[in-house]
């Protein structure tokens, strides 16, 4: 059973935990992450949990990667099985040569079918029920013993292990303690036991440097802070719930006069969607910066607003952090389902702006961009995240601020410039960039004009003429494809060889497609590689498709749904692209798009 | 047809308020409801109380959501910023307008379909945070625009105008606002401008959200025998119960009432509202007692209007989240962005 150190894989390998819901897994997963990250390794977790608060299967992935690899690997070198609902699942997800890891206070021994794998028990509940008093700790702390095992096991660097729990547990010191114990009931039993059983072992490095570990609701919600917003309303809804915990956070943090404890922000939580929409409109309509977090469930609920918006020409930022459908779907589970819904939501001709953050540094980024975005186009702008991006840690370069920044709050019209004019005219391009100049109530009564949803000519008066109806939309359409080219452009990979093939994906897709064309290269495959951030799309993309003979385009849906938008609006040649879809709900693995990829491309050349 | 632009007419000696503007500086475009339209009065009486109360037409914000009732925040304060919302939502744009901007003076316009059916959740709801509004609610007990449908507010027993009878209970605004903590309840009747401009602006001034369920009735549904939203059946069962007077802080020296007949009420801009009791006993600072005028009335189809409820002391949306005594759009950038040095100290934890 011995290791020799040639057999070691060392900084490569996935471990996944298997446990019980409510049971304070997701913090000792937590801590086992940490300690490889701020070993100076890279790590990518992926948290797989149900829609429940205790009770239910709930799993957890760290890979440990040098390479700085972003998506999934495909497979499980170590599983940490501790729950036995889902041992049968467990032991068949673990990749040939791995290790098993179990609590056999009670035996399984039908762990010992697979002949290709390692098992090993470690009596977890038997020692904390002699070590801990308390019920709850018992529980808790079996949770710490088997990241003290899996140290043993990788040889994680104990001292760190030390700072990370004095850290965590800074205003409790009582529970560093307990914590210590935990670990080293794990970790000196896997030592003596299973000494040199483990061929997988973490070795120190300095990759993490520069970089944090965060997860895309709180980077979104902090970048609202940092882009001025000061009103937000939203329905709790998983998964976009944190990205509003975030923003009360920060702003708490940063936002309130230490003398008057008066609050320059205001935070709603509507009585549903349709509400925090409202809010928003309400709040922008009258100059405030401001946004509402939710996933598609509101956004189909939000959809008349979103038209008002559209219509009525009202900045509105909206964070789709897609989640699983149809309907209440899985709400705990990812996807790219909402591409399309996000595109023309609401009846009538509609268009909006959407972008495509692919990590959560890029959901920060984007925050700000949208709010100045919605302001300068007075529009709808949705950003299009997911759990994968928003609920995940994500090892990513610190982030920055430039405090130059100016925030741009679009054409709004002061009584200065109103007094320079004849008369206002709230819907009249008079710039030629199809966009018009706003007012703001209260400043000035040559500003005043009436705001309706219903049709209305260029001068923003009721109408029913056809003639001026189709003015206004016309102008809306233009106003809309102007904004092409002032999206976050897309981001273009090229082969190390001249190619024909290329591939279009966007969002949390990009880690897994990145390795697997890395793979796919080392074999000889060549592929170029367009990131999309943003819709309407801009000329490159038509550009990218018209330079390859054959374009997969990557997502995460069933329906294609980047792909069709492809087709109707750039009029990309159907036939050229070919689609790779994933929609199972957990987050894109490279393995699954290589196998995508090399099949498509082999049928393609026998065909 | 579209919209009409209404001739603005100038009259010599017309009587100016405070800022030196006549009623007629309050109108807006041309009404294109019905002749005869009860809510074209109320329309009237709005634009009075503002010129009344001196307040600068571009300091007032209107918002409505859609129907008949809500289509007039066009017909008055033209120099007004207004929102036309969508059905049933007027209630959280207002919302989010007034979290922007506390400062401005904002009424909202609604009837009992926009209200009482699909927007039922928001009008509660922004009861409920106190928002700091007036909220009219245009009632007349039928669908308007869609022709003669029975809305909520329609009473049991009650006919349509061809003969279909109401076997559904009503929702009754006021009974619902009692009881879900509108700070300011009042009952109105297009017909009684009388009682209902001084009921507006005490509305106006009063800190948190304010409804007037002004019964407005349809003279194209609604307005038959067997209705009991019809002018006939209003006036035979109307019952003025509280009269309300609104004294501005610069007046009130000078106001003099028997001191048996009315009660004050301080208001937070240091004005008054002046009650004066047609009922004995009457004390409408009791909701108990005000949701029990309410139903006993009821029972013998009076209608009973005015002031019936007012707290002052209870906190607005405004005062309960807290917010900078500067409007949410006044406060600069500078003092909302953090700054780099911040963002790489918060980001510390995440190492």
């Amino acid at each position: 059973m011995s290791a020799n150190k040639q057999n070691q894989r060392v900084n490569d390998f996935t471990i996944k935990v298997g446990n019980v819901n409510g049971t304070g897994s997701a913090s000792a997963n937590a801590l086992l992450m940490k300690i490889i990250f701020r070993m100076g390794v890279p790590v990518v977790g992926k948290n797989i949990f149900p829609s429940n608060i205790q009770g239910l299967p709930t799993w957890y992935e760290i890979r440990v990667t040098e390479k700085g690899y972003r998506g999934r690997s495909g497979d499980i070198d170590l599983m940490v099985a501790m729950n036995p609902e889902s041992y049968k699942r467990d032991l068949a997800e673990l990749s040939p040569g791995g290790i098993l890891l179990y609590d056999d206070t009670w035996p399984r021994p039908h762990f010992l079918t697979r002949s290709d794998i390692t098992v090993i028990g470690v009596p977890l509940a038997r020692m904390c029920n002699a070590a801990f008093k308390v019920a709850r700790s018992r529980i808790l702390m079996k949770n710490v013993a088997y990241v003290g095992a899996v140290a043993a096991l990788l040889d994680l660097d104990l001292d760190i292990i030390n700072t990370l729990l004095r850290e965590m547990f800074a205003s409790k010191p009582k529970l560093v303690d307990l914590n210590l114990q935990a670990i080293a009931l794990g970790y000196d039993y896997a030592k003596e036991n299973y000494a040199d059983v483990s061929r997988l072992k973490v070795e120190a490095r300095n990759l993490t440097s520069g970089k944090v570990m965060m997860d895309g609701n709180t980077t979104a919600g902090l970048g609202c802070v940092y882009g001025g917003a000061t009103f937000g309303a939203w329905y709790p809804i998983t998964p976009s719930t944190s990205l509003m915990d975030a923003f009360v956070k920060y702003c708490k943090m940063l936002r309130i006069n230490e003398e008057t404890g008066k609050h320059k922000y205001c935070i709603t939580q509507a009585e549903d969607e349709l509400a925090a929409a409202g809010m928003i409109i309400g709040a922008a309509w009258n100059g405030a910066r401001c946004f509402t977090p939710t996933s598609g469930p509101g956004i189909s609920l939000m959809s008349e607003f979103i038209g008002f918006a559209y219509y009525a020409e009202i900045p509105m930022v909206l964070f789709d952090i897609q989640r699983t459908g149809p309907s209440t779907g899985m709400p705990t589970r990812t996807q790219q389902c909402d591409i399309q819904l996000c595109a023309t939501a609401s009846h009538g001709d509609t268009k909006h702006i959407l972008l495509f953050p692919a990590d959560p540094s890029e959901c920060f980024d984007m925050a700000v961009g949208a709010l100045d975005l919605a302001e300068r186009f007075q529009t709808p702008v949705f950003v299009l995240s997911d759990i994968d991006i928003g609920m995940n840690d994500w090892m990513i370069d610190e982030l920055t601020w430039d405090d130059d920044y100016v925030p741009d709050r679009g054409k709004i019209l002061s009584p200065e410039d109103l007094a320079g004019m004849e008369k206002f005219h709230r819907y009249l391009d008079t710039d030629g960039d199809y966009i018009p100049y706003r007012t703001l109530p209260g400043t000035d009564p040559k500003g005043a004009y009436f705001t309706r949803g219903s049709g209305h000519n260029k001068y923003g008066g009721y109408t029913e003429d056809g003639a001026e109806y189709k003015e206004v939309v016309d102008r809306l359409a233009m106003k809309w494809a102007s904004a092409a080219e002032k999206l976050p452009a897309p981001i273009v990979h090229k082969a190390k060889k001249p190619t024909k093939n290329g591939i279009i994906s966007l969002g949390s897709c990009d880690g897994a497609v990145l390795e697997a064309r890395d793979k796919l290269g080392a074999d000889g495959v060549y592929l170029n590689y367009m990131r999309v951030r943003g819709f309407p799309f801009s000329r490159a993309v038509e550009d990218f498709i018209a330079a390859h003979d054959q374009v997969f385009v990557i997502e995460q849906n069933r329906d294609a749904q980047l792909l069709g938008l492809l087709v109707t609006e750039i009029n990309a040649p159907r036939d050229k692209l070919v689609p790779i879809l994933h929609y199972s709900g957990e987050p894109l693995d490279y393995k699954f798009v290589r196998t995508a990829l090399s099949e498509s491309l082999q049928a393609r050349r026998s065909a | 047809m579209t919209s009409f632009t209404k001739p603005i007419i100038r009259r010599k000696n017309e009587p100016t308020n405070e800022l030196g503007l006549v009623r007629a500086d309050y109108d807006g475009a041309m009404s294109t409801l019905c002749a005869g339209c009860g809510h074209d009065a109320v329309t009237a009486s709005m634009a009075r109380a503002f010129f009344e109360l001196s307040i600068e037409p571009h300091r007032a914000v209107k918002v409505s959501g859609i129907g008949c009732s809500s289509k007039t925040t066009a017909y008055f304060l033209r120099e007004s910023h207004g929102i036309n919302t969508v059905h049933g939502r007027m209630p959280s744009v207002a919302t989010g307008a007034i979290a922007a901007n506390h400062e401005l003076t904002y009424i909202g316009v609604s009837g009992d379909g926009d209200s009482l059916s699909i927007g039922l959740g928001q009008f509660v709801h922004a009861m409920r945070r106190n928002v700091n509004m007036l909220y009219m609610l245009e009632n007349n007990g039928v669908y308007g625009l869609t022709k003669g449908q029975f809305s909520a507010a329609a009473d049991m027993g009650s006919t349509a105008k061809k003969g279909a009878i109401n076997e559904l209970p009503p929702i009754d605004p006021v009974a619902l606002a009692l009881s879900v903590g509108a700070t300011f309840v009042a009952r109105g009747f297009s017909g009684d401008r009388e009682q209902l401009v001084p009921l507006i602006k005490a509305g106006l001034k009063h800190k948190g959200f304010g409804l007037i369920d002004v019964i407005s009735p349809c003279v194209s549904f609604n307005d038959h025998k067997g209705s009991t939203k019809s002018y006939e059946h209003t006036y035979k069962y109307y019952n003025p119960a509280v009269h309300a007077d609104y004294v501005p802080p610069s007046k009130q020296i000078k106001a003099a009432y028997d001191a048996g007949d009315v009660m004050p009420i301080e208001l937070h801009d240091g004005g008054q509202i002046t009650l004066r009791k047609l009922e004995n006993g009457y004390d409408p600072r009791d909701r108990a007692a005000a949701v029990h005028k309410l139903f006993e009335s009821g029972q013998s189809q009076e209608i009973v209007t005015g002031l019936l409820y007012i707290n002052e002391d209870h906190k607005d949306m405004h005062e309960m989240a807290r917010m900078d005594d500067r409007p949410l759009n006044a406060i600069p950038y500078s003092e909302l962005n953090p700054g780099a040095a911040k963002l790489k100290e918060i980001q510390k934890s995440f190492r």
